[in-house]
Protein backbone atom coordinates (compact mmCIF):
# COMPACT_ATOMS: atom_id res chain seq x y z
CA UNK A 1 0.00 0.00 0.00
CA UNK A 2 1.50 3.39 0.80
CA UNK A 3 -0.04 6.75 -0.08
CA UNK A 4 0.56 7.78 -3.72
CA UNK A 5 3.16 10.27 -2.71
CA UNK A 6 5.41 7.48 -2.12
CA UNK A 7 5.94 6.08 -5.39
CA UNK A 8 9.42 6.82 -6.37
CA UNK A 9 12.07 4.95 -4.45
CA UNK A 10 15.03 6.05 -6.22
CA UNK A 11 16.47 8.25 -3.53
CA UNK A 12 15.17 6.29 -0.22
CA UNK A 13 19.04 4.86 0.16
CA UNK A 14 19.91 8.48 1.00
CA UNK A 15 17.86 8.92 3.61
CA UNK A 16 18.38 4.76 4.93
CA UNK A 17 21.87 4.38 4.37
CA UNK A 18 23.84 6.77 7.61
CA UNK A 19 21.89 5.01 10.07
CA UNK A 20 22.68 1.88 8.75
CA UNK A 21 25.71 2.38 7.89
CA UNK A 22 26.20 2.87 12.20
CA UNK A 23 24.93 0.40 12.68
CA UNK A 24 27.02 -2.46 10.48
CA UNK A 25 30.10 -0.26 11.27
CA UNK A 26 29.53 -0.27 15.21
CA UNK A 27 26.86 -2.99 15.92
CA UNK A 28 26.73 -6.20 13.34
CA UNK A 29 30.16 -5.98 11.80
CA UNK A 30 31.84 -5.89 15.31
CA UNK A 31 29.67 -8.69 16.77
CA UNK A 32 31.09 -11.03 14.38
CA UNK A 33 33.75 -10.73 14.53
CA UNK A 34 33.94 -10.84 17.84
CA UNK A 35 32.68 -14.08 18.02
CA UNK A 36 35.78 -14.78 15.72
CA UNK A 37 38.11 -13.66 17.68
CA UNK A 38 37.13 -15.48 20.20
CA UNK A 39 38.24 -19.02 18.87
CA UNK A 40 41.83 -16.70 17.43
CA UNK A 41 45.15 -15.86 19.43
CA UNK A 42 45.02 -12.20 19.97
CA UNK A 43 48.67 -10.91 21.65
CA UNK A 44 47.33 -7.33 22.37
CA UNK A 45 44.08 -5.46 23.20
CA UNK A 46 43.80 -3.01 19.57
CA UNK A 47 45.55 -6.25 16.91
CA UNK A 48 44.35 -8.30 14.76
CA UNK A 49 43.71 -12.05 15.64
CA UNK A 50 46.37 -13.82 14.58
CA UNK A 51 46.25 -17.69 13.67
CA UNK A 52 43.57 -19.80 15.58
CA UNK A 53 43.83 -21.40 18.43
CA UNK A 54 44.50 -25.07 18.93
CA UNK A 55 42.04 -26.80 19.42
CA UNK A 56 39.85 -23.86 18.41
CA UNK A 57 37.51 -23.71 21.12
CA UNK A 58 40.32 -23.59 23.33
CA UNK A 59 39.22 -20.38 25.20
CA UNK A 60 35.74 -22.08 26.01
CA UNK A 61 37.42 -25.34 27.60
CA UNK A 62 39.53 -23.13 29.61
CA UNK A 63 36.17 -21.31 30.71
CA UNK A 64 34.31 -24.48 31.94
CA UNK A 65 37.39 -24.86 34.52
CA UNK A 66 37.75 -21.12 35.48
CA UNK A 67 37.18 -21.16 39.50
CA UNK A 68 36.34 -17.05 38.53
CA UNK A 69 33.79 -17.59 35.72
CA UNK A 70 32.32 -19.76 38.00
CA UNK A 71 31.72 -17.12 40.77
CA UNK A 72 30.93 -14.61 38.46
CA UNK A 73 28.13 -16.58 36.75
CA UNK A 74 26.77 -17.79 40.04
CA UNK A 75 26.53 -14.15 40.63
CA UNK A 76 25.23 -13.42 37.63
CA UNK A 77 22.94 -15.52 38.42
CA UNK A 78 22.43 -14.56 41.66
CA UNK A 79 21.54 -10.76 40.39
CA UNK A 80 19.31 -12.06 37.74
CA UNK A 81 16.96 -13.65 40.41
CA UNK A 82 17.32 -10.63 42.74
CA UNK A 83 16.52 -8.06 39.82
CA UNK A 84 13.60 -10.57 38.98
CA UNK A 85 12.00 -10.79 42.58
CA UNK A 86 13.17 -7.60 44.40
CA UNK A 87 12.71 -4.70 41.05
CA UNK A 88 9.61 -6.33 39.06
CA UNK A 89 8.57 -7.14 43.02
CA UNK A 90 8.70 -4.08 44.58
CA UNK A 91 7.24 -2.30 41.55
CA UNK A 92 4.52 -4.46 41.06
CA UNK A 93 3.15 -3.29 44.60
CA UNK A 94 4.33 0.13 44.38
CA UNK A 95 2.40 0.54 40.93
CA UNK A 96 -0.52 -1.26 42.44
CA UNK A 97 -0.54 1.02 45.59
CA UNK A 98 -0.26 4.37 43.10
CA UNK A 99 -2.99 3.08 40.97
CA UNK A 100 -5.14 3.25 44.12
CA UNK A 101 -4.49 6.50 45.29
CA UNK A 102 -6.55 10.02 44.02
CA UNK A 103 -3.76 12.35 44.86
CA UNK A 104 0.13 12.85 44.43
CA UNK A 105 0.72 9.84 41.27
CA UNK A 106 2.56 12.09 39.71
CA UNK A 107 5.12 13.14 42.03
CA UNK A 108 5.56 9.58 43.17
CA UNK A 109 5.98 8.40 39.33
CA UNK A 110 8.74 11.65 39.28
CA UNK A 111 10.30 10.64 42.30
CA UNK A 112 10.54 6.92 41.92
CA UNK A 113 12.10 7.24 38.22
CA UNK A 114 14.96 9.77 39.54
CA UNK A 115 17.50 7.40 40.22
CA UNK A 116 17.58 5.88 37.00
CA UNK A 117 18.55 9.27 35.23
CA UNK A 118 21.89 9.55 38.05
CA UNK A 119 25.02 7.69 37.11
CA UNK A 120 25.40 4.48 38.03
CA UNK A 121 29.51 5.81 38.70
CA UNK A 122 27.76 8.69 41.02
CA UNK A 123 25.38 5.75 42.70
CA UNK A 124 28.23 3.25 43.62
CA UNK A 125 30.55 5.88 45.11
CA UNK A 126 27.58 7.13 47.03
CA UNK A 127 26.77 4.01 48.14
CA UNK A 128 30.15 2.96 48.97
CA UNK A 129 29.44 6.02 51.48
CA UNK A 130 26.56 4.75 52.77
CA UNK A 131 27.84 1.41 53.64
CA UNK A 132 30.93 2.78 55.05
CA UNK A 133 32.09 1.32 58.07
CA UNK A 134 32.60 3.91 60.54
CA UNK A 135 30.39 6.77 59.53
CA UNK A 136 28.29 5.83 56.75
CA UNK A 137 24.37 5.86 56.74
CA UNK A 138 23.74 2.72 57.62
CA UNK A 139 25.41 1.96 60.18
CA UNK A 140 24.84 5.45 61.93
CA UNK A 141 21.32 4.89 61.33
CA UNK A 142 21.34 1.50 63.31
CA UNK A 143 23.78 3.22 65.47
CA UNK A 144 20.96 5.81 66.27
CA UNK A 145 18.41 3.30 66.22
CA UNK A 146 20.43 1.94 69.39
CA UNK A 147 20.53 -1.97 67.11
CA UNK A 148 24.58 -1.49 67.01
CA UNK A 149 26.92 0.09 69.94
CA UNK A 150 29.98 1.72 68.41
CA UNK A 151 32.10 1.43 71.61
CA UNK A 152 31.16 -2.62 71.84
CA UNK A 153 32.57 -2.82 67.88
CA UNK A 154 29.20 -3.72 67.15
CA UNK A 155 29.69 -2.05 63.70
CA UNK A 156 29.33 -3.99 60.65
CA UNK A 157 31.74 -4.12 57.42
CA UNK A 158 29.03 -4.20 54.77
CA UNK A 159 31.28 -4.52 52.19
CA UNK A 160 33.57 -7.70 53.13
CA UNK A 161 30.83 -9.31 55.33
CA UNK A 162 28.08 -9.03 52.85
CA UNK A 163 29.67 -8.64 49.81
CA UNK A 164 26.57 -9.06 47.46
CA UNK A 165 23.55 -7.70 49.86
CA UNK A 166 25.67 -4.37 49.85
CA UNK A 167 26.28 -4.35 45.49
CA UNK A 168 22.85 -5.99 44.84
CA UNK A 169 21.08 -3.07 47.52
CA UNK A 170 21.87 -0.26 45.05
CA UNK A 171 21.60 -2.27 41.59
CA UNK A 172 18.29 -3.13 42.57
CA UNK A 173 16.77 0.28 44.06
CA UNK A 174 17.96 1.92 41.28
CA UNK A 175 15.53 0.63 38.36
CA UNK A 176 12.38 -0.25 40.42
CA UNK A 177 11.14 3.14 39.22
CA UNK A 178 11.67 1.72 36.15
CA UNK A 179 9.52 -0.96 36.14
CA UNK A 180 7.15 0.67 38.01
CA UNK A 181 6.04 3.35 34.81
CA UNK A 182 5.92 0.38 32.45
CA UNK A 183 3.49 -1.34 35.17
CA UNK A 184 1.83 1.82 35.49
CA UNK A 185 0.74 2.31 32.12
CA UNK A 186 -0.41 -1.26 31.97
CA UNK A 187 -2.70 -0.67 35.08
CA UNK A 188 -3.79 2.36 33.33
CA UNK A 189 -4.16 0.71 30.09
CA UNK A 190 -7.13 -2.05 31.95
CA UNK A 191 -10.25 -0.68 31.51
CA UNK A 192 -12.30 1.28 34.89
CA UNK A 193 -15.88 -0.89 34.26
CA UNK A 194 -14.04 -4.51 34.29
CA UNK A 195 -13.52 -3.00 37.97
CA UNK A 196 -16.99 -1.57 38.14
CA UNK A 197 -18.35 -4.81 37.62
CA UNK A 198 -16.58 -6.97 39.91
CA UNK A 199 -17.05 -4.11 42.92
CA UNK A 200 -20.82 -4.92 41.82
CA UNK A 201 -20.39 -8.76 42.01
CA UNK A 202 -19.21 -8.20 45.26
CA UNK A 203 -15.56 -8.37 44.33
CA UNK A 204 -12.90 -6.94 47.47
CA UNK A 205 -9.99 -4.59 46.92
CA UNK A 206 -7.79 -7.68 47.13
CA UNK A 207 -9.85 -10.06 44.76
CA UNK A 208 -10.07 -6.98 42.15
CA UNK A 209 -6.11 -6.94 41.78
CA UNK A 210 -6.13 -10.87 41.94
CA UNK A 211 -8.21 -11.63 39.31
CA UNK A 212 -8.68 -8.54 37.11
CA UNK A 213 -5.07 -6.35 37.60
CA UNK A 214 -2.59 -9.72 37.37
CA UNK A 215 -3.98 -11.18 34.72
CA UNK A 216 -4.22 -8.11 32.63
CA UNK A 217 -0.86 -7.05 33.56
CA UNK A 218 1.12 -10.56 32.38
CA UNK A 219 2.05 -8.80 28.97
CA UNK A 220 3.58 -5.73 31.04
CA UNK A 221 5.08 -7.86 33.96
CA UNK A 222 6.68 -10.33 31.03
CA UNK A 223 8.36 -7.02 29.20
CA UNK A 224 9.78 -5.95 32.87
CA UNK A 225 11.08 -9.42 33.39
CA UNK A 226 12.43 -9.61 30.26
CA UNK A 227 14.03 -6.26 30.31
CA UNK A 228 15.33 -7.36 34.16
CA UNK A 229 17.05 -10.03 32.92
CA UNK A 230 18.67 -8.16 30.00
CA UNK A 231 19.80 -5.47 32.31
CA UNK A 232 21.27 -7.68 34.87
CA UNK A 233 23.82 -9.12 32.05
CA UNK A 234 24.44 -5.66 31.26
CA UNK A 235 25.38 -4.15 35.15
CA UNK A 236 28.83 -2.78 35.13
CA UNK A 237 29.47 0.49 36.37
CA UNK A 238 27.29 0.63 39.62
CA UNK A 239 29.80 -2.75 40.71
CA UNK A 240 32.97 -1.70 39.26
CA UNK A 241 32.77 1.59 41.23
CA UNK A 242 31.81 -0.48 44.11
CA UNK A 243 34.08 -3.42 44.25
CA UNK A 244 36.72 -2.72 42.04
CA UNK A 245 38.22 -5.92 39.99
CA UNK A 246 36.08 -7.94 41.56
CA UNK A 247 36.77 -7.30 45.59
CA UNK A 248 35.09 -10.02 47.59
CA UNK A 249 34.29 -12.08 45.17
CA UNK A 250 31.92 -10.12 43.72
CA UNK A 251 32.70 -11.09 40.11
CA UNK A 252 29.77 -10.82 37.27
CA UNK A 253 30.23 -11.87 33.72
CA UNK A 254 30.48 -7.75 32.38
CA UNK A 255 33.03 -6.87 35.25
CA UNK A 256 35.01 -10.26 34.58
CA UNK A 257 35.04 -10.02 30.66
CA UNK A 258 36.73 -6.21 31.29
CA UNK A 259 39.17 -7.63 33.73
CA UNK A 260 40.44 -9.87 31.18
CA UNK A 261 39.98 -7.56 28.84
CA UNK A 262 44.34 -6.13 28.72
CA UNK A 263 45.86 -9.39 29.68
CA UNK A 264 43.76 -12.23 27.31
CA UNK A 265 41.73 -10.47 24.61
CA UNK A 266 40.65 -13.10 22.91
CA UNK A 267 39.54 -15.16 26.16
CA UNK A 268 37.41 -12.23 27.03
CA UNK A 269 36.06 -12.40 23.95
CA UNK A 270 34.80 -15.72 24.79
CA UNK A 271 33.07 -14.43 27.81
CA UNK A 272 31.40 -11.69 25.97
CA UNK A 273 29.72 -14.21 23.80
CA UNK A 274 29.02 -15.98 26.96
CA UNK A 275 26.50 -13.23 27.79
CA UNK A 276 25.33 -13.03 24.53
CA UNK A 277 23.72 -16.69 24.42
CA UNK A 278 22.88 -16.47 28.28
CA UNK A 279 21.08 -13.29 27.48
CA UNK A 280 19.06 -14.84 24.43
CA UNK A 281 18.39 -18.16 26.16
CA UNK A 282 16.65 -16.48 28.85
CA UNK A 283 14.90 -14.14 27.41
CA UNK A 284 13.51 -17.17 25.25
CA UNK A 285 12.50 -18.91 28.54
CA UNK A 286 10.66 -16.07 29.77
CA UNK A 287 9.24 -15.68 26.46
CA UNK A 288 7.84 -18.90 26.75
CA UNK A 289 6.99 -18.74 30.62
CA UNK A 290 4.94 -16.08 29.97
CA UNK A 291 3.10 -17.30 26.71
CA UNK A 292 3.23 -14.99 23.91
CA UNK A 293 0.89 -12.31 25.01
CA UNK A 294 0.19 -9.60 22.70
CA UNK A 295 2.92 -7.06 23.15
CA UNK A 296 2.63 -3.77 25.10
CA UNK A 297 1.68 -0.92 23.36
CA UNK B 1 -17.57 2.48 60.05
CA UNK B 2 -16.78 1.37 56.45
CA UNK B 3 -15.00 4.59 55.39
CA UNK B 4 -12.94 5.12 58.50
CA UNK B 5 -11.49 1.87 56.99
CA UNK B 6 -10.65 2.93 53.75
CA UNK B 7 -9.36 5.55 55.07
CA UNK B 8 -7.01 4.02 57.17
CA UNK B 9 -5.50 1.71 54.62
CA UNK B 10 -5.10 4.87 52.48
CA UNK B 11 -2.65 6.42 55.54
CA UNK B 12 -0.73 2.90 55.06
CA UNK B 13 -0.89 3.04 51.47
CA UNK B 14 0.68 6.83 51.32
CA UNK B 15 2.87 5.78 54.54
CA UNK B 16 4.84 3.45 52.19
CA UNK B 17 5.02 5.41 49.20
CA UNK B 18 6.44 8.34 51.10
CA UNK B 19 8.98 5.59 52.51
CA UNK B 20 10.29 4.55 49.09
CA UNK B 21 10.47 8.00 47.90
CA UNK B 22 12.27 8.86 50.48
CA UNK B 23 15.00 6.11 50.15
CA UNK B 24 15.58 7.76 46.66
CA UNK B 25 15.35 11.52 47.54
CA UNK B 26 17.36 11.08 50.95
CA UNK B 27 20.69 9.62 49.81
CA UNK B 28 20.93 12.61 47.46
CA UNK B 29 20.36 15.18 49.72
CA UNK B 30 22.58 13.74 52.26
CA UNK B 31 25.61 13.44 49.62
CA UNK B 32 24.57 17.45 48.87
CA UNK B 33 25.03 18.44 52.66
CA UNK B 34 28.24 16.84 53.44
CA UNK B 35 29.42 18.12 50.69
CA UNK B 36 29.79 21.31 51.97
CA UNK B 37 31.29 20.15 55.48
CA UNK B 38 34.63 19.62 56.24
CA UNK B 39 36.29 16.17 57.21
CA UNK B 40 36.09 16.54 60.28
CA UNK B 41 32.49 17.33 61.00
CA UNK B 42 31.18 15.13 58.48
CA UNK B 43 33.02 12.77 60.69
CA UNK B 44 31.30 13.48 64.12
CA UNK B 45 27.89 13.55 62.72
CA UNK B 46 27.18 12.81 59.21
CA UNK B 47 23.49 13.85 59.39
CA UNK B 48 23.63 17.30 60.92
CA UNK B 49 22.67 19.58 58.34
CA UNK B 50 25.88 22.46 57.07
CA UNK B 51 24.68 25.45 58.59
CA UNK B 52 27.35 27.70 60.61
CA UNK B 53 30.12 26.79 61.80
CA UNK B 54 30.10 23.54 60.20
CA UNK B 55 29.30 24.78 56.56
CA UNK B 56 32.45 24.82 54.13
CA UNK B 57 33.31 24.98 50.74
CA UNK B 58 36.94 23.38 51.31
CA UNK B 59 35.95 20.22 49.55
CA UNK B 60 34.99 22.03 46.66
CA UNK B 61 38.34 24.21 46.56
CA UNK B 62 40.17 20.99 46.97
CA UNK B 63 38.25 19.01 43.65
CA UNK B 64 38.70 22.25 41.86
CA UNK B 65 42.28 23.07 42.59
CA UNK B 66 43.36 19.53 42.04
CA UNK B 67 41.23 18.53 39.51
CA UNK B 68 40.14 19.85 35.71
CA UNK B 69 36.60 19.63 36.42
CA UNK B 70 35.93 22.41 34.12
CA UNK B 71 37.53 20.63 31.09
CA UNK B 72 35.77 17.34 31.50
CA UNK B 73 32.05 18.88 31.81
CA UNK B 74 33.61 20.72 28.14
CA UNK B 75 34.39 17.14 27.31
CA UNK B 76 30.75 15.97 28.39
CA UNK B 77 28.88 18.45 26.96
CA UNK B 78 30.39 17.73 23.38
CA UNK B 79 30.36 14.18 23.30
CA UNK B 80 26.83 14.10 24.42
CA UNK B 81 25.65 16.89 22.69
CA UNK B 82 26.96 15.55 19.28
CA UNK B 83 26.00 12.24 20.27
CA UNK B 84 22.54 13.56 20.83
CA UNK B 85 22.52 16.10 17.41
CA UNK B 86 23.81 13.12 15.10
CA UNK B 87 20.80 10.46 16.66
CA UNK B 88 18.23 12.57 16.61
CA UNK B 89 19.26 13.48 12.65
CA UNK B 90 20.47 9.85 11.37
CA UNK B 91 17.33 8.61 12.98
CA UNK B 92 14.81 10.65 12.32
CA UNK B 93 15.73 10.25 8.21
CA UNK B 94 15.65 6.57 8.69
CA UNK B 95 12.42 6.26 10.39
CA UNK B 96 10.59 8.42 7.57
CA UNK B 97 11.48 6.05 5.25
CA UNK B 98 11.07 2.91 7.43
CA UNK B 99 7.66 4.81 8.20
CA UNK B 100 6.21 5.99 4.77
CA UNK B 101 7.52 3.94 2.08
CA UNK B 102 7.08 -0.07 1.21
CA UNK B 103 10.34 -1.29 -0.48
CA UNK B 104 12.18 -4.10 -0.98
CA UNK B 105 14.60 -5.74 1.90
CA UNK B 106 12.06 -3.83 4.66
CA UNK B 107 11.47 -6.86 6.37
CA UNK B 108 15.47 -7.37 6.80
CA UNK B 109 15.95 -4.15 7.68
CA UNK B 110 13.20 -3.78 10.17
CA UNK B 111 15.27 -7.23 11.26
CA UNK B 112 18.44 -5.59 11.89
CA UNK B 113 16.56 -2.75 13.52
CA UNK B 114 15.73 -4.67 16.46
CA UNK B 115 18.97 -6.84 16.61
CA UNK B 116 20.98 -3.92 16.87
CA UNK B 117 19.01 -3.08 20.15
CA UNK B 118 20.36 -6.69 21.94
CA UNK B 119 23.98 -6.42 21.07
CA UNK B 120 25.60 -5.70 24.73
CA UNK B 121 28.57 -3.42 24.64
CA UNK B 122 30.60 -5.87 25.98
CA UNK B 123 30.04 -8.34 22.45
CA UNK B 124 31.48 -5.05 20.21
CA UNK B 125 34.13 -3.27 22.33
CA UNK B 126 36.99 -5.17 21.39
CA UNK B 127 36.63 -5.48 17.83
CA UNK B 128 35.49 -1.60 17.57
CA UNK B 129 38.77 -0.46 19.97
CA UNK B 130 40.64 -2.25 16.90
CA UNK B 131 38.84 -0.29 14.41
CA UNK B 132 39.62 2.80 15.60
CA UNK B 133 42.90 1.77 17.00
CA UNK B 134 43.47 1.29 13.06
CA UNK B 135 42.00 4.80 12.20
CA UNK B 136 44.33 6.53 14.50
CA UNK B 137 41.38 8.09 16.71
CA UNK B 138 42.24 6.22 19.53
CA UNK B 139 45.06 7.46 22.10
CA UNK B 140 45.93 9.98 19.54
CA UNK B 141 47.71 13.73 20.42
CA UNK B 142 44.18 15.28 19.82
CA UNK B 143 41.32 15.30 21.91
CA UNK B 144 39.04 15.83 19.37
CA UNK B 145 40.19 12.50 17.91
CA UNK B 146 40.16 10.98 20.91
CA UNK B 147 36.59 12.39 21.66
CA UNK B 148 35.11 11.42 18.45
CA UNK B 149 36.42 7.91 19.17
CA UNK B 150 33.59 7.62 22.17
CA UNK B 151 30.99 9.46 19.79
CA UNK B 152 30.68 7.18 17.14
CA UNK B 153 30.55 3.94 19.25
CA UNK B 154 27.69 5.80 21.58
CA UNK B 155 25.44 7.05 18.19
CA UNK B 156 25.62 3.73 16.95
CA UNK B 157 24.37 2.47 19.65
CA UNK B 158 21.39 4.43 20.31
CA UNK B 159 20.06 4.44 16.99
CA UNK B 160 17.83 1.54 16.89
CA UNK B 161 15.60 2.98 20.11
CA UNK B 162 16.08 6.29 18.19
CA UNK B 163 14.49 4.86 14.83
CA UNK B 164 12.21 2.60 16.22
CA UNK B 165 10.75 5.92 18.78
CA UNK B 166 10.31 8.06 15.86
CA UNK B 167 8.90 5.66 13.72
CA UNK B 168 6.34 5.36 15.92
CA UNK B 169 5.71 9.09 16.28
CA UNK B 170 5.72 9.57 12.65
CA UNK B 171 2.97 6.54 12.02
CA UNK B 172 0.71 8.78 14.26
CA UNK B 173 1.07 12.31 12.12
CA UNK B 174 -1.25 12.48 9.43
CA UNK B 175 0.03 11.35 5.82
CA UNK B 176 -2.58 14.79 4.33
CA UNK B 177 0.03 17.06 5.38
CA UNK B 178 2.63 15.21 3.22
CA UNK B 179 0.66 14.85 0.49
CA UNK B 180 0.18 18.86 0.38
CA UNK B 181 3.69 19.64 0.21
CA UNK B 182 4.23 17.14 -2.78
CA UNK B 183 1.16 18.50 -4.47
CA UNK B 184 3.62 21.92 -4.33
CA UNK B 185 6.26 20.41 -5.72
CA UNK B 186 8.27 19.50 -2.49
CA UNK B 187 10.75 16.61 -2.63
CA UNK B 188 11.63 13.80 -0.47
CA UNK B 189 14.19 16.03 1.21
CA UNK B 190 11.75 19.27 1.45
CA UNK B 191 8.98 17.16 2.54
CA UNK B 192 10.83 15.45 5.61
CA UNK B 193 12.58 18.60 6.69
CA UNK B 194 10.08 21.21 6.06
CA UNK B 195 6.93 18.99 6.92
CA UNK B 196 7.57 16.20 9.08
CA UNK B 197 10.85 17.04 10.82
CA UNK B 198 9.17 20.12 12.46
CA UNK B 199 6.30 18.19 13.81
CA UNK B 200 8.34 15.38 14.82
CA UNK B 201 9.94 17.93 17.72
CA UNK B 202 8.67 16.58 20.79
CA UNK B 203 9.54 12.57 19.64
CA UNK B 204 12.71 13.97 18.70
CA UNK B 205 13.15 15.86 22.46
CA UNK B 206 12.79 12.53 24.22
CA UNK B 207 15.21 10.76 21.59
CA UNK B 208 17.86 13.08 22.40
CA UNK B 209 17.79 13.64 26.54
CA UNK B 210 17.48 10.04 26.30
CA UNK B 211 20.90 9.64 24.11
CA UNK B 212 22.24 12.46 25.92
CA UNK B 213 21.92 11.00 29.15
CA UNK B 214 23.24 7.37 28.48
CA UNK B 215 25.84 9.23 26.46
CA UNK B 216 26.88 11.33 29.85
CA UNK B 217 26.27 8.22 32.44
CA UNK B 218 28.15 5.53 30.15
CA UNK B 219 31.55 4.63 31.80
CA UNK B 220 32.15 1.88 30.37
CA UNK B 221 32.63 3.13 26.89
CA UNK B 222 35.23 6.27 28.11
CA UNK B 223 37.08 3.91 30.25
CA UNK B 224 38.72 1.99 27.08
CA UNK B 225 38.76 5.33 24.91
CA UNK B 226 39.49 8.34 27.37
CA UNK B 227 42.95 7.11 28.69
CA UNK B 228 44.44 10.71 29.67
CA UNK B 229 43.43 13.49 31.66
CA UNK B 230 43.33 16.06 28.97
CA UNK B 231 40.58 13.31 27.41
CA UNK B 232 38.76 12.48 30.56
CA UNK B 233 34.37 13.14 30.36
CA UNK B 234 33.06 14.02 33.58
CA UNK B 235 32.26 9.89 33.93
CA UNK B 236 35.54 8.68 33.97
CA UNK B 237 36.93 11.48 35.98
CA UNK B 238 34.87 10.89 38.96
CA UNK B 239 35.82 7.19 38.55
CA UNK B 240 39.12 8.38 39.12
CA UNK B 241 39.00 11.05 41.91
CA UNK B 242 36.80 8.00 43.71
CA UNK B 243 40.30 5.91 43.30
CA UNK B 244 42.37 8.63 44.42
CA UNK B 245 40.60 10.01 47.28
CA UNK B 246 39.97 7.07 48.82
CA UNK B 247 39.47 8.29 52.18
CA UNK B 248 38.97 11.75 51.65
CA UNK B 249 34.78 11.63 52.20
CA UNK B 250 34.46 15.24 52.01
CA UNK B 251 35.96 14.90 48.00
CA UNK B 252 34.05 12.44 47.08
CA UNK B 253 31.14 13.87 48.51
CA UNK B 254 31.47 17.12 46.64
CA UNK B 255 32.29 15.34 43.45
CA UNK B 256 28.84 12.98 43.39
CA UNK B 257 27.07 16.29 44.02
CA UNK B 258 28.96 17.97 40.92
CA UNK B 259 28.18 15.30 38.81
CA UNK B 260 24.56 14.97 39.51
CA UNK B 261 23.26 18.45 39.76
CA UNK B 262 23.23 19.25 35.90
CA UNK B 263 21.30 15.62 35.54
CA UNK B 264 19.29 16.92 38.46
CA UNK B 265 18.40 20.42 36.72
CA UNK B 266 17.45 18.60 33.50
CA UNK B 267 15.43 16.19 35.38
CA UNK B 268 13.48 18.87 36.59
CA UNK B 269 12.29 20.74 33.91
CA UNK B 270 11.98 17.67 31.57
CA UNK B 271 10.97 14.70 33.27
CA UNK B 272 8.18 13.85 31.24
CA UNK B 273 10.28 13.00 28.11
CA UNK B 274 12.48 11.51 30.01
CA UNK B 275 10.08 8.95 31.59
CA UNK B 276 8.71 8.82 28.63
CA UNK B 277 11.78 8.06 26.24
CA UNK B 278 13.20 5.77 28.67
CA UNK B 279 10.25 3.44 28.85
CA UNK B 280 8.63 3.96 25.52
CA UNK B 281 11.82 2.86 23.78
CA UNK B 282 12.81 -0.27 25.98
CA UNK B 283 9.61 -1.77 25.57
CA UNK B 284 9.32 -1.36 22.01
CA UNK B 285 12.47 -3.11 22.03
Amino acid sequence: MGPSIYKNKKRIWVFLAPAFAFMVVYLYYPFIQNILNSFMHIKYMGTAGGEWNSPWYKNYLTLLSDPKMRIALKNTGITIAATIIGQVGIALVLSLLVSNIERGSGFFRTVFFFPIVVSATALGLLFNLVFLYDKGMVNQFLQFAGVLNREANQLIDWKSKYPMFTMLTPVIWQYVGFYFVILLTGLAGIPEDLYEAATIDGAGRWQRVRYISLPLLRGSISTCVILAVTGALKVFDLPWTMFVNGMSNTWLTGTYMYSKVYSDVDYASAIAVVIVVIGVILSAAVNRIFGKTEDFQ
Amino acid sequence: MKKKKIRFGMIVVYLILILWALTTIFPLCWSVMNSFKNKKVIYNNSFALPFGEAFSLENYRNIFANYNILSAYRNSFIISGSVAAVVILLAGMAAYILCRYEFRGKTLLNLLLYAGMMFPIYSTIIPVMRMQAKWGIVNSSSVGANLLSVILPQIAGNMSFAIIVLRGYIRTLPVELEESAFLEGCSMFQTYFRVVFPLCKPSMVTVGIFSFLWSYNDLFTQMFFLRTKENWAITILLNNIASKEGVNYGALFASVTLIVIPVLIVYMFLNRYIIQGMTVGAVKG
